[in-house]
C-alpha cells in the first residue's frame, strides 16, 4: 500500500513553511468575486427585499400584498409566514418582493399591509429571579413548531427529545408538514421515537428551563474542609457575528427544474439538500457556487429563511436571479447571535492552593431556544462539583455556533473564578495555574510547556504585581491569563486530483475558503507530495459539482482537506510511477517526486522533467480520489485535541473607565502545521476578535420595544486599528507537535482573550468587572462599588 | 470652527443647500428638459433632478460611464449594481466601516454616502485601477506579503485608505496611520497584518 503518512520534517519543503495566502492578489486588488458582487449574465438581476417583523413576539392576523404586487417593477411578491403563525423576535421574515431595483423593492414592502396582534415579550438575559426556572416537560406540537421555526440546533433538540421526549403521537403527516418547515430527517427520526409522556403543567411555558443540575464527588465536604472560599459573578453577554459580507444569496432557475445559487455559506456541499425540499425539487437539481466569502464565523452554515425566499421569488418571476442580501440592520438583528451565560461561582481551595471544589449557578440565553449551557468549570475537572444551569427563552432572535460555541463564555466564568481564587490567595496567577494542572488532564504537558513560553513573550515574572497596587495617577495596569481547549479533527472530506499528459495538475475539492487558507492549505499539501511548485496546482473549490467536503466549522477543515488531497495526490503519485518506472528502469517503488522531477531514490539513479514523466501518462489523464476519514488507508492524517495559553497586559484609566489592552500573547499548538504565515494570521486575528468582544460587543436590547438598539456599526462596536495592541503569536512546533497530524485553528485562539483580559482589569483595578464587554460604564461601577465597600 | 460643515457641502453638490432653500421658497414657473427641469429662483435658473431617473456621467478608472439614475442612487449602488465594478463592498451603508471606500480626485471616501449625481465631472478611482493591469500595487504586494487579508470583504477598502494616507504622508508617523486608517472595519482582525504591511511599504517608498 502506498505510504500516505505526512513527510518527515527533513523531507518538507513547503509544508511548515510561511507561505503567503494563494487569494491574496485577488482580495488586494478587488478582483476577487463575493457572493455580493454576483451579476448573473443570464438576464437582468432582481432586488428581493424582506419585510420584517417591528415586534418582539406578535401573531401574524393577516398580510396583504396587493398593493405591492401592482407596483410597476415589482415582479413577484412572497407571504413567508403563516397567517396564524407567531412571530418570536423582531426582524422576523414576514413577507418579500423581488423588484427591478432596490428603490423600488424597498417601496414595494412598505405598500405591505400586516395585521399584528402583539404579545408579551421577553428580552432581558437578566438573572432568573429565584424559583423561577421549571423543569422542561415533554414536547407538545406548538413546541415541536416552535423550536423548527426559531432555529433551534439539531443537537440541542435531539437532546431535548431524547431526555423529555413528546406529549403528542406525531403521524406521518405531520412529520411530513414538520419537514416542510425546515425539520431534518435525524429530528424526524427522533419525533418517531420519543417518549410519549402526559402533558406538564398549565400548558404556559416559564421562559425560564431548568437544565439537569449535575453534582459530583462531595462538594459540602469539599467546601467544608476548604482553606479558602472564593465566591464570584462573572459572564459574557449576547454579541453578534457581524460578517461584513451579510448573509444573502442570488437564486436563479435555468429552468423550470434546475435551480442555480450563489450563497454566502460556510456549507457549500451541503446547501443543496438544505434547499431541496422546501422548493420541492431534488438535491442534485441545485448547484451552488461561491468563490469568495465575506466571513461567517459560525454563521452560515445553512441555507436560510431569506435564501428560500429568494429561490421562490425567482421561480414566480421565471427564473430571473434575484438577490437578497440582509441590509446591515437586519445582518446584526436576524443572522446569529453568540448566546449570553453568566454564573455565581464559588471556588474551594487548600491553603497551599490546590482546588477542590466548585460551585455554580449560571445562566444565559441563546434566544427562542434558550441555548446552551457553557461547559464550566472549563478544562479544569474539579474533583467536587455542583452545578445548575437555566436557560432563559427569549424573544431577542436566534443564535448561531460563534467561534468555539460556548468556550470563550466558560472560560471567563471559570479563569474568572480562578483568578479571584488566586488573588484571595495572594497567589501570582501563573502560580494557582501551575499547581493544579493535573486537573488539566490529557494536554497537561502541553499548557506547561506554553505556560512558560508565555510567561517569557509577555515579561510576566518581571511585570506581574498583586492587584491594584501597579497604579500612577488614574492609570491602574494589570495583567491577567487564560487557557483553553478545542478539538479540531479533521471533517468528511472528497477530493478529486488529476495529473494530465500535458503535465498540468488539477483538484476539485467541495470544500470553502472562508477566509482562513484553505486554498492554500490544499495546493500546499499537493505541492508537497508531487514535488511541485505551489503555482503548479489548479484549484477548484466551492462548487456543488465537485466532490463534497464538509462545512467549514468546528475548526475541521485543514485536517480534512488535507487528508483528503494528501491520500488523493499519493495515489496519483503511485500511478504516475507506474507508467514512469519502465523509462527509467525501476520499480514505481524506487522513485520519488522532487524538485519537478519523477527520479530514482538515492544519488546515483536517473530522473525525468515532471513534463517528461507525464508524457508517459499516455491519452487518458490520471484522476484519484482522495479520502477523510479513510481507515483503509491509514494513517490517520488527522487528528484532535489541542491546548493555548494567552496573557493580557492592560491599562486602566480610573477617571473614564476606559481599558487599552496594551500587550497579548497567544501560545498555541495545533499539530502539524500546513502553512506557518496563516495559521498564525488565524491567532492574531483571534485575539483582535477577542479585544474587540471583551472591550467592545454586546447586542443591546431595548426592553421597551423588544429591538436591538444598535443594529449598526457605529453603535455595534467593532475593534478598530487603534484599539490592536501589541501582539505576539508563538506556534508549538517540531517534536511532540508536528506527528500528531493536522488539527484545525478556527477556533482555539479566540476562547481565552476575553478571558485574559478580564483578569487583567481585576489585577490592575484590586476588583472584577463582572461581564463582558468590559464598557466604562461598567468598569465605573466596580470601581465605585470597592470604593463603597 | 462652528461653521466649517456648511461650506463643503455646498461646494460638492450641484443643487446646494442654499439653491435648495431657493427654491423651496420661490413660486417660479418651470421649465421641462430632457430628464432635469429648469427652475428659476432669485433671478438665476437653477436645474433640479429627479425624482425619476436623469443621465449621470461618472468617470471611473479613467472610463466615462453614462447611466440613467434616480438621483437617490448612491455611488457604490451606481458602480456595484449597474456597472459592475465590485471592489467598493456594501457592508455598513451608512459612512460607518470604510468598505466602501473609493477616491474622489484623490480623496478618500465612503462611496456609499455620496450619490452618484453628486461627483459627476470628478475623478473616481476605485481598488481595481490601484494594480496596473496583474501587475500589484507596492501597497497591495505588501498586503498581500504580510498577510494582511482573512476573508478580504473589507481589504479593498484598507487598500484605498492606505493608498490615501501615503500619497499624503509618504512617511507617515504612526498618529497619522492612526488618523489614516481610523475608518476602516475589519471582522477577521487583519490590522496585526495591515500594520506590518503599511510599516513595509513606507520604509520602501510606495
Amino acid at each position: 500500500m502506498p505510504d500516505f503518512a505526512w513527510p518527515t520534517a527533513d523531507d518538507r519543503s513547503l509544508i511548515g513553511k510561511r507561505i503567503s495566502r494563494l487569494d491574496s492578489p485577488d482580495k488586494v486588488s478587488g478582483r476577487a468575486k463575493y457572493n455580493y458582487d454576483y451579476h448573473s449574465a443570464s438576464g437582468q438581476m432582481l432586488f428581493g427585499k424582506v419585510l420584517r417583523s417591528p415586534y418582539a413576539k406578535a401573531k401574524i392576523l393577516s398580510v396583504d400584498t396587493t398593493a405591492a404586487e401592482k407596483m410597476p417593477g415589482v415582479e413577484a411578491v412572497e407571504v413567508v409566514q403563516k397567517i396564524g403563525g407567531t412571530v418570536q423576535w423582531a426582524g422576523d421574515e414576514i413577507a418579500a418582493v423581488a423588484a427591478i431595483d432596490e428603490g423600488t423593492a424597498e417601496e414595494a414592502i412598505l405598500a405591505i399591509n400586516v395585521k399584528y396582534q402583539q404579545l408579551p415579550y421577553l428580552v432581558s438575559d437578566a438573572e432568573p429571579p429565584a424559583g423561577s426556572a421549571e423543569a422542561p416537560g415533554p414536547m407538545g406540537e406548538d413546541d415541536v413548531w416552535d423550536a423548527i421555526d426559531n432555529q433551534v440546533p439539531e443537537r440541542q433538540f435531539l437532546e431535548f427529545l431524547t431526555e423529555h421526549g413528546v406529549s403528542f403521537h406525531p403521524g406521518e403527516d405531520l412529520l411530513k408538514e414538520f419537514k416542510g418547515d425546515g425539520a431534518s430527517d435525524a429530528i424526524l427520526d427522533a419525533l418517531r421515537k420519543a417518549e410519549y409522556h402526559e402533558p406538564s403543567g398549565s400548558g404556559t411555558r416559564s421562559p425560564y428551563q431548568k437544565a439537569a443540575a449535575t453534582t459530583q464527588g462531595d462538594p459540602d465536604k469539599a467546601f467544608a474542609e476548604a482553606g479558602v472560599v472564593s465566591e464570584g459573578l462573572y459572564g459574557a453577554s449576547v454579541i453578534t457575528h457581524c460578517c461584513l459580507e451579510s448573509h444573502g444569496s442570488t437564486a436563479e432557475w435555468p429552468d423550470k427544474d434546475h435551480l442555480f445559487v450563489h450563497i454566502s455559506t460556510q456549507n457549500v456541499s451541503g446547501v443543496p439538500s438544505q434547499m431541496a425540499e422546501p422548493l420541492g425539487v431534488p438535491a442534485a437539481n441545485i448547484r451552488v457556487h461561491q468563490d469568495h466569502i465575506g466571513g461567517g464565523f459560525g454563521s452560515k452554515f445553512s441555507a436560510d429563511r431569506w435564501d428560500i425566499t429568494a429561490a421562490k421569488l425567482s421561480r414566480k418571476a421565471g427564473g430571473r436571479p434575484v438577490r437578497i442580501m440582509l441590509e446591515r440592520d437586519s445582518e446584526l438583528k436576524v443572522a446569529g447571535a453568540r448566546p449570553s451565560a453568566y454564573a455565581r461561582v464559588k471556588v474551594a481551595a487548600s491553603r497551599d492552593g490546590s482546588i477542590t471544589g466548585w460551585q455554580s449557578q449560571s445562566w444565559g440565553t441563546g434566544g427562542p431556544g434558550g441555548g446552551g449551557s457553557p461547559p464550566i468549570p472549563y478544562v479544569f475537572s474539579i474533583p467536587n462539583q455542583r452545578k445548575e444551569h437555566t436557560a432563559i427563552r427569549n424573544n431577542i432572535g436566534p443564535a448561531r455556533a460563534w467561534r468555539a460555541p460556548n468556550h470563550p463564555q466558560a472560560a471567563v466564568i471559570t479563569m474568572g473564578a480562578l483568578d479571584d481564587l488566586a488573588a484571595k490567595l495572594n497567589m501570582d496567577p501563573v502560580d494557582l495555574w501551575l499547581k493544579n494542572m493535573s486537573l488539566t488532564g490529557a494536554r497537561q504537558k502541553v499548557y506547561e510547556e506554553e505556560f512558560g513560553v508565555a510567561s517569557d513573550l509577555m515579561g510576566w515574572k518581571q511585570k506581574w504585581r498583586p492587584r491594584g497596587q501597579n497604579v500612577s495617577g488614574n492609570i491602574a495596569r494589570g495583567l491577567g491569563l487564560s487557557l483553553h481547549t478545542w478539538g479540531g479533527r479533521g471533517h468528511a472530506s472528497q477530493c478529486d486530483l488529476t495529473i494530465h499528459p500535458d503535465s498540468s495538475v488539477d483538484i476539485k475539492i467541495g470544500t470553502q475558503d472562508i477566509g482562513t487558507g484553505t486554498r492554500t492549505t490544499i495546493a500546499i499539501v499537493a505541492a508537497e507530495t508531487l514535488g511541485l511548485p505551489i503555482e503548479a496546482i489548479k484549484l477548484y473549490i466551492g462548487d456543488t459539482q465537485y466532490p463534497p467536503s464538509g462545512a467549514s466549522g468546528g475548526s475541521t477543515t485543514p485536517g480534512g482537506v488535507s487528508s483528503s488531497t494528501r491520500r488523493a495526490a499519493v495515489e496519483a503519485r503511485e500511478a504516475l510511477f507506474a507508467k514512469v518506472a519502465p523509462a527509467l528502469n525501476a520499480t514505481p517503488e524506487q522513485l520519488e517526486c522532487k524538485d519537478k522531477m519523477v527520479r530514482v531514490k538515492g544519488d546515483s539513479g536517473g530522473s525525468l522533467s515532471w513534463k517528461e514523466a507525464c508524457s508517459k501518462i499516455g491519452a487518458v489523464a490520471i484522476t484519484a480520489r482522495g479520502k477523510n476519514p479513510d481507515k483503509e488507508h491509514p494513517p490517520d492524517l488527522t487528528n484532535s485535541g489541542v491546548g493555548g495559553v494567552q496573557m493580557a497586559e492592560v491599562e486602566v484609566d480610573m477617571e473614564t473607565g476606559i481599558v487599552k489592552v496594551k500587550k497579548m500573547v497567544a501560545v498555541q499548538d495545533c499539530g502539524l502545521i500546513i502553512d506557518l504565515k496563516t495559521a498564525e494570521s488565524s491567532c492574531y486575528g483571534a485575539l483582535v476578535m477577542g479585544i474587540s468582544y471583551a472591550l467592545f460587543e454586546e447586542k443591546v436590547m431595548d426592553q421597551a420595544t423588544g429591538t436591538m438598539l444598535n443594529a449598526n456599526m457605529e453603535f455595534y462596536r467593532l475593534a478598530g486599528y487603534n484599539d490592536i495592541p501589541e501582539l505576539v503569536v508563538h506556534m508549538m512546533t517540531g517534536k511532540g507537535y508536528d506527528e500528531r497530524g493536522v488539527i484545525g485553528l478556527g477556533e482555539p485562539p479566540v476562547i481565552s482573550p476575553g478571558a485574559a483580559i478580564s483578569n487583567a482589569v481585576a489585577n490592575a483595578l484590586g476588583v472584577r468587572v463582572s461581564f463582558l464587554p468590559l464598557t466604562p460604564d461598567r468598569v465605573l461601577a466596580a470601581l465605585g462599588q470597592k470604593a463603597g465597600a | 470652527m462652528p461653521d466649517e460643515g456648511n461650506e463643503p457641502v455646498e461646494q460638492q453638490s450641484r443643487v446646494s443647500r442654499r439653491d435648495f432653500l431657493k427654491i423651496s421658497g420661490a413660486s417660479a414657473a418651470t421649465v421641462p428638459l430632457i430628464g432635469t427641469k429648469v427652475v428659476h429662483a432669485a433671478g438665476a435658473p437653477v436645474k433640479i433632478h429627479g425624482p425619476g431617473k436623469t443621465p449621470v456621467t461618472l468617470a471611473i478608472n479613467g472610463q466615462k460611464h453614462t447611466l440613467q439614475l434616480e438621483p437617490r442612487v448612491t455611488l457604490l449602488d451606481a458602480m456595484r449594481d449597474r456597472l459592475a465594478i465590485t471592489g467598493a463592498k456594501r457592508v455598513c451603508d451608512r459612512a460607518e466601516c470604510g468598505a466602501c471606500s473609493v477616491l474622489v480626485d484623490g480623496k478618500p471616501v465612503y462611496s456609499c454616502s455620496l450619490l452618484a449625481i453628486e461627483v459627476q465631472g470628478k475623478a473616481i478611482t476605485t481598488v481595481e485601477s490601484i494594480s496596473n493591469g496583474d501587475a500589484l500595487h507596492p501597497i497591495q504586494q505588501s498586503f498581500v506579503d504580510s498577510d494582511a487579508s482573512q476573508c478580504g470583504f473589507c481589504t479593498p477598502g484598507f487598500v484605498v485608505a492606505t493608498k490615501a494616507l501615503l500619497d499624503e504622508h509618504p512617511n507617515p508617523t504612526p498618529e497619522q496611520i492612526r488618523r489614516g486608517l481610523s475608518g476602516n472595519l475589519c471582522r477577521c482582525g487583519t490590522y496585526h497584518g495591515i500594520r506590518h504591511a503599511i510599516a513595509q511599504v513606507a520604509q520602501k517608498g510606495a
